[in-house]
């Protein structure tokens, strides 16, 4: 087992495991300041921040030769016996010059610039720099372009580290970005004619160690200070990228990508990063409502008669017949098997079944093996399978339509939380036979208009729960902020519905799914962040 | 602690003389102070006819202004520090890119609630491009909450109102821009 040493601490890794200095130090818990490194990306040691002192420990004589010269832990193998120095004087009179070189051209703007509070240059300048200023420079003005529709560039804050130009090479294959001439006036810049339009183009943003790249949808939003990061699920499609979501005061005002090795690595798509737009929509329904017989209009109606009304109205359209639940693909599994699980214990014929499933394209899949999956929902494998246990057997969508004209069916629950259309005229219409129809979505449909109760939907941000991606990976993301007045999150209600007591507690039913569906029976052990993968 | 700790001392009462007994020595003590009240000068200030003198306006903390650079713009370049220093979170800021080439941020809108402030100052010493200032102004007054919430008009028309009697604290240091820095060398 090859061992390393760290300041003088031994630490050993596992043999054929491949380690750069920085990854190394890390595992001894001590931080090698870095900025052109990323582990994603190939090493050009070219920042020269991590510079460290490097040796090799004779391992029968235990003698230590050490290089002359400091050397980038980033681009240092840590092999057996190797040895790195991080805190000698030697190693801080080199962070502080380099920290001195990257700030003679820096406007230090921090003020106006939306990286600060999170800039590794601001970090590293406060933990390694030097306290004052030996140039005389006066803070400037940063010239700006931007590179394409989402990305602006600030030229006059970039350090040069090229982890941008890096990512459009080898990450996305699109090429976009460039470094133009050399030395201090080196610039990061796009080719004439191609602007950065890739569609992982935001990561460069999160990537930049500085303010150098800016998000143009996020650009002077809001400070990274006041806002408080939620782990979540992109729920943009069948990957299911791990992301945080930024918010502030239950608005959101920017998603990231969170590291997950095992789903999306570093990265998330822009259809993701910003395609939460309609969660703060102001067409969404935000009230529930009942159709009034009379005058064949919506009214709105308070929570608490509802949930008796809603259970009453089951109860008497199970009487002529059989109910249907429809569950979304955008809810959750504890969601769906509570939404089951009720409406079974009305009755015990009811069919269950897996709403449509939308699909945009095919697959976009990345040089280095990131996907975006036409299937433009985050939880299909989940409904799929809790739709088949309760069933039994293979229950299309069609089928349930065919049984609704066949008038076996006599009332309905349909869950949306689709955030496009999803539903067209002709096939709204097919719903007409149906003595009770409870639609649960987001914004106004063909369906929505037939429905006997129309009942607000939550959107994913405000939902506490686990989806199952494409790899049967299954993944807990926690709520980010409170849905609008009026809304009840679906977990709750069918919560509520089901008589259960206290709280809605996704992780006591994904414990009770665990012990029932067969699928979920890995989900019984704690969850970690990066979730758990169903099926091996 | 009890009482019999030999830490405790028990003191008596000293013992009053004739003359403290006659209480007229304290008599005259007293008399003395209020004669001399008497014919000093006047402080108390009759307000609102008349105005008390504020001994240094550049450090009292009055009404906020927010202050315009040479051009007549608002100064402010949205970077939020105020807002983040406040205790009080009276400071509610919109930034948004500029309309002028030489300036990135500016506030689309600032607005202060005058009522919620507790006039402690800290947005005026976080204010790195000294924007925003306390004015000696202290005699608000106004007929609703709404009235009292200061949006940016408001708070540069105290700017225009106060900059003759009470200059800026500091002088302009605008920023460079990068042509005029080569120019420099």
């Amino acid at each position: 087992m090859p061992t390393i040493y760290i300041n003088g601490e031994a630490i050993k890794i596992a043999s054929g495991e491949r380690l750069n200095g920085i990854e190394a130090a890390r595992r001894a818990g001590v931080e090698i300041p870095h900025y052109c490194w990323h582990p994603g990306l190939s090493v050009v040691a070219s920042c020269r921040m991590c510079l460290v002192e490097v040796g090799t420990r004779n391992p029968r004589t235990g003698e230590v030769i050490m290089h002359p010269k400091l050397v980038p832990a980033c681009q240092t193998p840590a092999t057996d016996g190797t040895v790195f120095i991080t805190n000698s004087e030697k190693v801080r009179a080199a962070r502080a010059r380099v920290e001195e070189n990257l700030l003679i051209n820096h406007p230090v703007d921090c003020p106006i610039c939306d990286k600060a509070g999170e800039c590794l240059l601001q970090d590293y300048h406060f933990q390694h720099g030097q306290e004052s200023r030996r140039a005389d420079i006066r803070p400037f003005h940063s010239r700006r372009r931007p590179l394409g529709e989402t990305v602006m560039l600030f030229v006059d804050r970039c350090i040069s580290c090229t982890r941008c130009v890096r990512f459009c090479r080898e990450i996305t294959g699109s090429n976009e970005l460039m470094l133009t001439d050399r030395g201090s006036i080196q610039e990061i810049d796009v080719f004439p004619g191609y602007p950065l339009e890739n569609n992982l183009a935001g990561n460069v943003v999160d990537l930049c160690p500085v303010g150098a790249l800016a998000d143009l949808k996020f650009l002077y939003q809001q400070r990274v200070w006041f806002m408080k990061s939620h782990q979540g699920v992109c729920t943009g499609c069948a990957t299911g990228c791990s992301i945080f979501i930024d918010q502030n005061q239950d608005r959101i005002y920017r998603i990231r990508p969170r590291e997950n090795m095992s789903v999306n690595t570093w990265w998330i798509c822009d259809a993701g990063r910003y395609g939460w737009d309609y969660v703060h929509s102001k067409e969404r329904l935000l009230e529930p409502r009942q159709l009034d017989a009379d005058t064949q209009t919506h009214v709105p109606v308070d929570w608490a008669p509802l949930l008796n009304r809603l259970d009453n109205s089951l109860r008497e359209a199970a009487k002529s017949g059989h109910l249907a639940a429809v569950l979304s693909p955008h809810c959750t599994v504890e969601e769906a098997y509570l939404a089951a699980g009720y409406v079974r214990s009305i009755d015990p014929g009811a069919r269950i079944v897996l709403g449509p499933v939308p699909k945009v394209g095919v697959d976009q899949k990345f040089p280095n093996g990131f996907v975006i999956r036409a299937e433009k929902c985050p939880n299909r494998r989940g409904i799929e399978e809790i739709a088949a246990y309760f069933m039994r057997r293979d229950y299309p969508f069609e089928a349930l339509l065919e049984e609704i004209g066949s008038d076996t069916i006599t009332g309905a629950w349909v869950t949306g939380g689709y955030p496009e259309d999803w539903i067209d005229e002709p096939t709204a219409q097919l719903f007409s036979p149906l003595r009770l129809l409870v639609v649960q979505d987001l914004f106004d449909s063909p369906l929505m208009r037939r429905a006997h109760y129309q009942i607000p939907a939550a959107a994913f941000a405000e939902r506490d729960g686990s989806y199952v991606n494409a790899n049967h990976r299954l993944q807990y993301a926690t709520w980010a902020i409170r849905p609008p007045a009026g809304v009840q999150v679906e977990g709750r209600l069918f919560w509520r519905l089901a008589g259960r007591a206290g709280l809605y507690q996704a992780r006591t039913i994904l414990r009770e799914m665990a012990a029932e569906v067969p699928y979920f029976s890995a989900a019984k052990a704690e969850i970690p962040d990066s979730g758990i993968d169903l099926v091996h | 602690m009890k009482p019999d700790h030999p830490d405790i001392q028990i003191l008596e009462e000293p013992e009053l003389g004739l003359a403290e007994r006659m209480y007229l020595p304290l008599f005259v003590d007293g008399l003395t102070t209020t004669a001399k009240y008497l014919v000093r000068p006047k402080v108390t200030t009759q307000f609102p006819e008349e105005h008390p003198e504020i001994g240094n306006p550049l450090i009292y903390r009055g009404v906020h202004r927010l202050n315009r650079d040479e051009q007549g713009r608002v100064k402010c370049v949205a970077c939020f520090l105020c807002a983040t220093a406040c205790p009080a979170r009276c400071i509610d800021i919109v930034a948004a890119p500029s309309p002028w080439p030489d300036r990135d941020k500016y506030p689309e809108s600032f607005t202060i609630d005058e009522l919620r402030c507790i006039y402690c100052g800290m947005c005026e010493e976080a204010c790195p491009v000294d924007a925003i200032e306390l004015t000696s102004l202290f005699d608000l007054t106004g007929r609703s909450r709404e009235e009292m919430i200061f949006d940016k008009e408001k708070l540069l028309s105290v700017y225009d109102k106060t900059k003759d009697s009470e200059p800026m604290k500091s002088a302009s240091h605008s920023t460079l821009r990068v042509e005029d820095r080569l120019e420099r060398g």
